[in-house]
């Protein structure tokens, strides 16, 4: 299994390697083009903020190369938000693989959302043995929002999209390396898919 | 929904935990990996690591730590102490930590709460509030609560929040060591004031202390150390009796 986390200077991905090592898979770290393409699967994290982390996916030709892999992608917070058609944050384009806008909580509720929330209408073998409602930790002020090509709901403020899934391409807002033990079955079940 | 979260602190002195009791007198209470993973398996929902020497004492003992806590802990962490730059913070979270926690240096240079903001994003940017209340006014305290700042805990609660702070952790040193229960009259008016989450900390003794927190203080998170260390209040009783007060917790 040749499993590749993008690093593109996008936050912490220590956290993301550290969980799979748990789950007895070492993680190459890469930027490279050859290294991403021949994976069997990729994480695309992110951490930070969507402008300046899709600047540095450009730089690095990322932007064209990510909607055209084969093989299953899980992009993780950030790593969703920007795989959407377009972020509130910095007014950014995203790399429209989800067709769905990612925005921003309103002052209703406590920005960002930060901690334990659940996830429910489970729909993708992402979630094989994972139970409805089930605890994922969250740290976002931007969401996606309801959409078709969602897998999983959370609520903040209100039902919004928590996971993503086209084709080979998933996405979670939650942080499934942070997430205990049902976070690291998920990431078991990406690597199984 | 969005639960309330227990945290336990793990004061680290040297590369072993320490609990403070007032901020001096401190007894010793394991090593700081072994703790964490069985907080992670009992259920806390988030670590913090303070560094309590690091002012005095090299960094380095404190990012092998880190590394070995992100290795081996799948819930969530904040580190404190000493942080007092941007690289510090690239080098923690490098290691592996998810959020950090500064203080005293963003009272000396606030432009340091916009710097890592910006740089990394508010999420992971946590400032730690020490205050004491003096004849009704909070006055914010630094240098691990021994000087008396100018600063009134709301207006720079406010102040951190407007600059790019993701959480306000929020110490009263009049009731920390106590066990007499949260500062909860000054947490409900910090909740009242911000739009991000306050963890509350100092004073936890019973779990009628945090029940209050959550629905006096209206805090988002619960912070305590010597009752976790010592075992007073297992996290699964405090959790379940939060439940059956219809307070939103992870089980």
């Amino acid at each position: 299994m040749k499993l590749v986390i993008i690093n593109y200077g996008a936050g912490n991905i220590k956290s993301i390697q550290f969980a799979f090592k748990r789950l007895g898979v070492e993680a190459i770290l890469s930027n490279n083009p050859d290294d991403i393409r021949t994976a069997d699967k990729v994480i695309f994290p992110g951490v930070g903020e969507a402008n300046s982390a899709m600047k540095m996916l450009k730089v690095s030709g990322l932007d064209t190369l990510i909607p055209n892999l084969k093989q299953p992608v899980l992009g993780i917070c950030l790593g969703m938000q920007l795989m959407c058609k377009s972020s509130e944050e910095g007014n950014t384009n995203g790399l429209g693989i989800f067709n769905v806008d990612v925005k921003r909580f309103s002052n209703v509720v406590k920005v960002p959302q930060m901690g334990w929330n659940t996830i429910s209408d489970l729909k993708s073998p992402l979630f094989k043995g994972i139970k409805e409602d089930a605890f994922m930790y969250l740290v976002h002020s931007f969401y996606a929002e309801a959409c078709k090509e969602q897998i999983a709901t959370t609520n903040y403020e209100f039902n919004y999209a928590s996971a993503l899934q086209k084709n080979n391409f998933y996405g979670v807002q939650f942080h499934p390396e942070k997430s205990s033990v049902v976070g690291e079955q998920i990431l078991k079940n990406f690597l199984e898919l | 929904m969005l639960t309330k979260r227990i945290i336990p602190c793990l004061d680290i002195k040297n590369g072993r935990t320490v609990k403070g009791v007032n901020f001096v007198d401190l007894r010793d209470a394991g090593d700081p990996v072994e703790l964490a993973k069985q907080y992670a398996f009992k259920g806390a929902d988030e670590l913090v690591f303070l560094d309590i020497s690091a002012t005095l004492e090299g960094r380095k003992t404190m990012h092998d730590m880190v590394l070995k806590v992100a290795e081996h802990v799948n819930i969530p962490f904040t580190v404190g102490g000493g942080i007092s730059s941007v690289e510090d913070v690239d080098d923690l979270l490098q290691c592996g930590a998810d959020k950090v926690s500064i203080n005293s240096s963003a009272i000396k240079r606030p432009e340091l709460v916009n710097e890592l903001a910006n740089k990394f994003g508010s999420q992971c940017v946590v400032v730690a509030i020490d205050a004491k209340n003096i004849n009704g006014n909070w006055i914010v305290y630094l240098a691990g609560g021994t000087i008396p700042t100018e600063l009134n805990l709301f207006d720079w609660a406010k102040e951190v929040e407007q600059r790019g702070a993701g959480e306000i952790l929020f110490t009263s040193m009049d009731n920390d060591g106590t066990k007499d229960g949260f500062a909860n009259v000054a947490l409900a008016k910090l909740s009242e004031t911000l739009n991000i989450p306050i963890i509350a900390s100092g004073g936890a003794g019973t779990i009628q202390h945090f029940i209050d927190t959550f629905e006096k203080g209206n805090a988002d998170a619960a912070l305590a150390a010597s009752v976790f260390h010592f075992g007073e209040i297992p996290i699964s009783e405090l959790k379940e009796a939060l439940k059956n007060k219809n307070i939103p917790v992870r089980q």
